[in-house]
C-alpha cells in the first residue's frame, strides 16, 4: 500500500477527492502539504473517486499535493505508558514526550455484547455531596452535565477527576479553550492525579476533523484499560462541540440535514460513544461523564435532547451549583439502598424540604407574611445551599449525611421532617 | 438457483452499490466479502445492473471490486420450538451464542442460527395419514415450557396438501423430518419442525380477522380503567426523555395478562436490557407458575449496534409475535422505541439521496408505520381458536414535542394513545400518562360511564386549577375548590401507582372495579365542609387512607381494615351521595 497519488480532483472545506483504486472504506492516508504532513480518512468511495476528510483541514492544500494511502484504519497505541501523557486528535503527543506506536488498537470498535454486561451496582464516590448523596454516580453509568456557557463545568470535571474513586481517568477535550486546557493540566498535576490520567485534547484552534476523533480515541483507550480489570472514568468536554464538528463535515459533504442542520444520524453517533460505558462481567468498567453545553439554555436543542434519550440521567449545572430538581441519576436506586440505611430517607426528606423552601421563597418575594414554619424553611434553605450545594464543599458521603442531619436538627423538630421515627431516633444529633 | 455474484462499485457509510449480472430481487439478502468475513446486507434499491444494499455491519475496510454473493432469499426469521426465553439481536442471532464465539464484543460477520438444531423435542402427531391440510394448519405439537407449540405446514406453501406419512410420537430435533406431505400434483414435500419466513411480510394463514374487543389487562390502573388497550389492539406511548416510558413498558411486560411477551429493545440503552435479563429469570409468571423468562423473547438491538439491523429488528419481533399468535396465543409486542426505527429509515433515506419529507424523514414514513401497526390484530385460526398480537410502541419525540412526524404518523393508526408529560414526571407523578391528552378507542375494564365520570372530574379539576392560578385561592368558590381537591385526590390515589411496589403495581380488574366504585362514591358526595382549610385537611386525610388501601393485598384483612377506615372518615365528613351518582353506581351492578 505504498502507492502515491498527486492529483487532487476537488477540495471543498476539509474534504478532498482523489482518483484512486484499491482503497478501503475508512482507510487512513497521509497528505503532504506545504505546511507538513497530515492524516486524512476515507469517508466515501464512488467508483475510483475517493473522498477524504483531512485532519489538518483543507486550508493550503494544493491540487498537486502528495497523498499516500496507509492501508489501515485509525488506531491508537495502548499501554501503561499512556498514563500521564497528552495527545491530540490524531494521536500525536501534545506534551514533549515520545510518540507511542506499539500495540496499536483500532478505535470506534464494535459494541459490547449485552449478555456480557452486568447490572450497574457499584457506587463511584466523588466526595461532592450533590452527587454522592443526592444523585449518586454509579460505576458504568453514562451521564451528561447539562450546562450553559460560562458555568464552571470544567472546574467541576477537574475536581471529579481528582477525587473520583477510579483507577484510570481519561480526559477528552473537544474545542477546549487553550486556557481551559492549561487549567486541566495544572489542576491535575497539582492534585496529583496526572499520573493516572490520559488526555486527548483538541483545542478550539485545532482542525475540526480532529475534534471528531477525540471521543473515539478516549473511549478506545478506556475500553482497553477496562479489559485489564481497571475502573476507568472518562470525562468528555464538550460534546456539543463534537456534534457541531459532525454537522460541519456533514454539510460540507452535502448531506441532507434533519434538525437545525445536524445530520440525521446524530442520535446514533452520540449513542455509539455513550454506549461504550460498560461494566464487564469479570473485568473492569468504563464510566462516562460528558459536559454538554446547551445553546441558549435550551434543553430541547438537538444535542442535549438526543443526549437525554441516550444517557442514564443528567446533572444540571446552573448558577454554579448542581441543581437538585432537574438532575437525575437513573441508576442511583441500584446503589443507595446499601450505603447507609438513612441515605434514601434523608435524601428524600431534604429534597422535599428544599422544594418547600423554594415555594416559600417565592411567596416571600411576592411580599406575603412569613409564618413560623416559613422562617424555619428559609433558614434551612440557606444552610442547605451554603453547606451542601456549594460546589466547593468536599465531604465524604458519610460526612455529608451527618451534616444533613445537623442541618435538619438546626432548623426543625424531629417530627417536622417527615422521616420515619426509628431513623430520627438513631441519627438525630444529640443536644450538646 | 446458481449463486449470483456482484462486485462493489461505491461505498457511502453503510450503503454500498453493487454491480451484478443476472437477476436480483428487492430485499434479497447478500453478503459482502471483506477478507475472511462476509457481511450480511439487504438489497434496498435496484437500478439497471446496479443494486444498492444496506450493510447490517460496520463497513470499514470494504474496497471497490470486493465480491458480493447474492443468496436469492429475503431476510427471514427461523420459526420453530425454542424461540421462547431467547435473547436475539435484530437479525435473530442469539446473543449468548455470539458471546461464546466472539467474547466481549459483537464482532462483525459473526452469525449464528436462531434455533438450537441439536435439542430434541417431544413430538406428538395430531394429523393422520390422508388428512388434507393447508398452510397454517398443524400436524403435531411439542411442549415448549408451559405452552403447547404447534408444528405447522409451512406458511409459504400455497394450496392444499395431503399427509403421506407422519412420524411416531417421540423425540426429534427441529431438522428431522416429522411428516411428508404431497401437493395437488403428487410432489412430495418433507416437513420439519422449523421453517423460515421473510420478516417484512405479514403472516396471513388465518380464517378471518376479528375486531379487538377483549381488554388486555396491564394492571396499570390509569391504562385499564381510563385508556385501555384491547388484545389485538395497538397503542403508543410518546414522551420526553425521563418521563418513564421504559419503566412503564417494563411494568407492562411483567404484569400484562397475555401468554407471551416479546420485547423489542430497538435503539435504546443496553443497560435496560441487562436489567430485564437479570430480573426476569427470577420472577414467576402468575399464569403458568414458570419463570417469567419462559414467556418472553427479547430482541435487542441497542443504540450502538448497527443501524440497518435496528430497522430489521422491529420486523423480526413482529414476525415472531405472529408465529405464536398462530398457535392461538395472545402475544404482546413491546417496541422501545419506534422513533429509533424511524431514524434508521431516515439515515438510509438520506444516503439514498431521496427527497426528504418533514424533518428529513422519508416520504414513506407514514405508510411504513401504518403497515407495522397493522400487523397487530385478533384473528380466528383455521382450527377455530383465536389468537392475537397486541403492539405497544414507545415514541421518543424530539424535544418532547408531539407535533413531530413520527408521533403524528403513529397517532393516525393506533387505537390508544398514552401521552406522557414532562410536567407530571417532574412532579414525580408516575406513571406520567397525562389524562388530559390521552385517549383510547377500546373497552375499559370498568363501566364506560364510570370511566367517563372520572375523566370529567379530572378535566373540570384542571380547569379550576388554571382558574385558581389567576384569581388565587381566595377568589375561588368553595364548591369549585372542593371539586379541585377531589380531582387531585383521584389523581393521587388512582392514576398514580408505585411500579416498584409488588401489590400496588399489580392492580387486577376486580380490584379496579371495586376501588373505583368506592372512589366514585367519595367523588359524587357532598360533605359538611364549611371552609377551604377544613376541606383541604379532609381530602388530605381521605387521600392518605386510599393510598394505604392501595398497598394492601386485595380482600385481605388489612384491605378490609383500610376500607373500614375510609368508610369511617366518609361518615365523619357526613358524606351524602348525590342521586345521579347513586344511579350511576347502581347501573353497573
Amino acid at each position: 500500500m505504498g502507492k502515491v497519488y498527486n492529483k487532487i480532483e476537488s477540495i471543498v472545506g476539509n474534504v478532498i477527492t482523489v482518483r484512486a483504486t484499491g482503497v478501503q472504506y475508512n482507510e487512513l492516508a497521509q497528505i503532504t502539504t506545504r505546511f507538513g504532513k497530515s492524516l486524512a480518512q476515507v469517508n466515501k468511495i464512488d467508483g475510483d473517486i475517493v473522498s477524504l476528510q483531512v485532519f489538518a483541514g483543507g486550508q493550503g492544500v494544493s491540487t498537486g499535493d502528495e497523498i499516500r494511502f496507509l492501508g489501515r484504519e485509525m488506531r491508537v497505541s495502548f499501554s501503561e505508558d499512556l498514563l500521564g501523557r497528552i495527545f491530540n486528535g490524531s494521536g500525536e503527543p501534545r506534551d514533549k514526550g515520545p510518540a507511542l506506536t506499539d500495540n496499536m488498537k483500532a478505535i470506534g470498535g464494535p459494541s459490547v455484547n449485552p449478555t456480557k454486561r452486568i447490572l450497574a451496582n457499584r457506587m463511584m464516590r466523588t466526595n461532592i455531596p450533590m452527587i454522592d448523596m443526592f444523585n449518586t454516580l454509579v460505576v458504568s453509568q453514562k451521564l451528561p452535565i447539562f450546562s450553559i456557557s460560562g458555568e464552571p463545568y470544567n472546574q467541576l470535571l477537574a475536581r471529579i477527576a481528582m477525587q473520583a474513586e477510579a483507577d484510570v481517568i481519561v480526559l477528552g477535550g473537544m474545542g477546549l479553550k487553550y486556557d481551559d486546557f492549561l487549567y486541566f493540566k495544572d489542576a491535575l498535576s497539582k492534585g496529583g492525579a496526572l499520573s493516572k490520567t490520559v488526555m486527548f485534547i483538541h483545542t478550539a484552534s485545532d482542525p475540526t476533523v480532529e475534534c471528531m476523533m477525540i471521543p473515539d480515541m478516549a473511549l478506545a483507550v478506556a475500553e482497553q484499560f477496562a479489559l485489564q480489570n481497571k475502573d476507568v472514568l472518562v470525562l468528555l468536554t464538550d460534546m456539543t462541540n463534537f456534534a457541531d464538528a459532525m454537522k460541519e463535515i456533514a454539510i460540507t459533504q452535502e448531506q441532507v440535514p434533519s434538525n437545525r442542520g445536524y445530520p440525521g444520524d446524530l442520535y446514533s453517533q452520540l449513542a455509539a460513544r455513550y454506549e461504550k460505558a460498560v461494566d464487564f462481567a469479570d473485568s473492569g468498567s468504563v464510566t462516562v461523564l460528558a459536559v454538554t453545553t446547551m445553546p441558549g439554555d435550551d434543553v430541547t436543542h438537538p444535542v442535549p435532547d438526543n443526549t437525554g434519550y441516550i444517557t442514564e440521567g443528567q446533572y444540571y449545572l446552573k448558577g454554579g451549583r448542581i441543581e437538585p430538581f432537574g438532575s437525575l441519576s437513573r441508576l442511583k436506586q441500584n446503589v443507595n439502598g446499601k450505603t447507609r440505611k438513612d441515605h434514601r430517607a434523608l435524601m428524600d426528606a431534604m429534597i422535599r424540604l428544599y422544594s418547600s423552601y423554594k415555594e416559600t421563597l417565592e411567596k416571600k418575594n411576592m411580599g406575603f407574611a412569613m409564618s413560623r414554619w416559613d422562617k424555619k424553611l428559609l433558614k434551612y434553605g440557606e444552610l442547605f445551599e451554603t453547606k451542601l450545594m456549594d460546589l466547593s464543599v468536599n465531604l465524604s458521603l458519610e460526612g455529608a449525611l451527618d451534616l444533613g442531619w445537623e442541618i435538619l436538627a438546626d432548623c426543625f423538630e424531629k417530627q417536622e421532617t417527615g422521616i420515619k421515627s426509628d431513623l430520627t431516633d438513631e441519627f438525630w444529633p444529640k443536644e450538646v | 438457483m446458481s449463486i449470483n455474484i456482484g462486485k462493489v462499485i461505491s461505498i457511502n457509510g453503510n450503503l454500498v452499490s453493487v454491480e451484478f449480472d443476472g437477476n436480483v430481487s428487492m430485499n434479497e439478502i447478500c453478503y459482502v466479502k471483506v477478507g475472511d468475513t462476509a457481511l450480511k446486507s439487504e438489497v434496498i434499491r435496484i437500478r439497471g445492473n446496479v443494486a444498492q444494499i444496506q450493510v447490517y455491519e460496520m463497513t470499514g475496510g470494504i474496497k471497490c471490486g470486493d465480491k458480493v454473493e447474492f443468496t436469492g432469499e429475503m431476510l427471514s426469521a427461523q420459526l420453530g420450538p425454542g424461540l421462547l426465553g431467547q435473547i436475539y439481536d435484530g437479525l435473530q442471532n442469539p446473543l449468548p451464542i455470539l458471546a461464546e464465539k466472539a467474547g466481549w464484543f459483537l464482532e462483525r460477520g459473526n452469525y449464528a442460527d436462531g434455533l438450537n438444531s441439536e435439542k430434541k423435542w417431544e413430538f406428538t402427531p395430531t394429523a393422520k395419514i390422508g388428512d388434507t391440510l393447508r398452510a397454517g394448519e398443524y400436524i403435531g405439537t411439542v411442549p415448549e415450557g408451559a405452552f403447547t407449540h404447534k408444528i405447522f405446514i409451512p406458511f409459504y406453501l400455497l394450496g392444499t396438501y395431503t399427509v403421506k406419512s407422519i412420524a411416531e410420537k417421540g423425540e426429534y430435533t427441529i431438522n428431522d423430518t416429522v411428516a411428508v406431505i404431497t401437493d395437488e400434483r403428487g410432489r412430495e414435500i418433507p416437513v420439519t419442525m422449523s421453517f423460515k419466513w421473510p420478516v417484512k411480510r405479514a403472516i396471513s394463514c388465518y380464517s378471518e380477522r376479528l375486531a379487538p374487543t377483549q381488554t388486555m389487562e396491564t394492571k396499570v390502573r390509569v391504562v385499564d380503567s381510563f385508556f385501555p388497550v384491547a388484545k389485538g389492539g395497538t397503542y403508543c406511548t410518546p414522551g420526553p426523555f425521563g418521563a418513564g416510558k421504559t419503566v412503564l413498558q417494563h411494568t407492562t411486560s411483567k404484569y400484562a395478562d397475555v401468554d407471551i411477551v416479546i420485547i423489542a429493545a430497538c435503539g435504546e440503552r443496553a443497560g435496560e436490557v441487562v436489567e430485564t435479563l437479570t430480573e426476569f429469570p427470577e420472577l414467576t409468571d402468575p399464569k403458568t407458575g414458570h419463570s417469567l423468562m419462559e414467556r418472553t423473547i427479547i430482541i435487542c438491538n441497542t443504540s450502538s449496534m448497527p443501524v440497518a439491523s435496528r430497522e430489521a429488528s422491529v420486523y423480526t419481533s413482529v414476525t415472531l409475535a405472529e408465529y405464536y399468535r398462530q398457535m392461538g396465543l395472545n402475544v404482546l409486542l413491546l417496541a422501545d422505541s419506534t422513533s429509533r426505527w424511524a431514524q434508521a429509515l431516515r439515515e438510509m433515506s438520506g444516503r439514498l439521496e431521496e427527497i426528504p419529507g418533514e424533518e428529513a424523514f422519508p416520504a414513506y414514513l407514514e405508510s411504513y408505520i401504518a403497515a407495522f401497526y397493522e400487523r397487530a390484530g385478533c384473528v380466528r385460526l383455521p382450527d377455530g381458536s383465536q389468537g392475537s398480537v397486541t403492539i405497544g410502541g414507545t415514541v421518543s419525540p424530539a424535544g418532547g414535542n408531539f407535533e413531530e412526524p413520527v408521533t403524528q404518523a403513529t397517532l393516525k393508526v393506533v387505537g390508544a394513545f398514552h401521552g406522557l408529560s414532562r410536567e407530571r414526571s417532574d412532579a414525580r407523578k408516575y406513571p406520567a400518562i397525562d389524562p388530559l391528552i390521552s385517549w383510547s378507542k377500546y373497552q375499559s375494564v370498568i363501566e364506560q360511564k364510570k370511566s367517563e365520570y372520572c375523566k370529567k372530574i379530572l378535566n373540570v379539576g384542571n380547569e379550576i386549577d388554571s382558574m385558581m392560578k389567576v384569581v388565587g385561592e381566595e377568589g375561588t368558590p368553595i364548591e369549585d375548590y372542593i371539586t379541585y381537591l377531589k380531582s387531585e385526590m383521584l389523581d393521587a390515589v388512582y392514576l398514580q401507582q408505585n411500579s416498584f411496589d409488588l401489590v400496588d403495581a399489580n392492580t387486577g380488574t376486580l380490584r379496579q372495579r371495586y376501588v373505583t366504585d368506592k372512589l366514585i362514591t367519595v367523588l359524587g358526595s357532598e360533605f359538611a365542609l364549611s371552609n377551604k382549610d377544613d376541606a383541604r385537611a379532609f381530602f388530605n386525610r381521605m387521600r392518605q387512607r386510599f393510598i394505604d388501601w392501595n398497598y394492601t393485598e386485595f380482600k385481605s384483612e388489612a384491605f378490609e381494615k383500610a376500607e373500614t377506615s375510609i368508610d369511617a372518615l366518609y361518615s365523619e365528613g357526613q358524606g351524602k351521595l348525590s342521586k345521579e351518582i347513586e344511579n350511576l353506581l347502581e347501573e353497573g351492578e
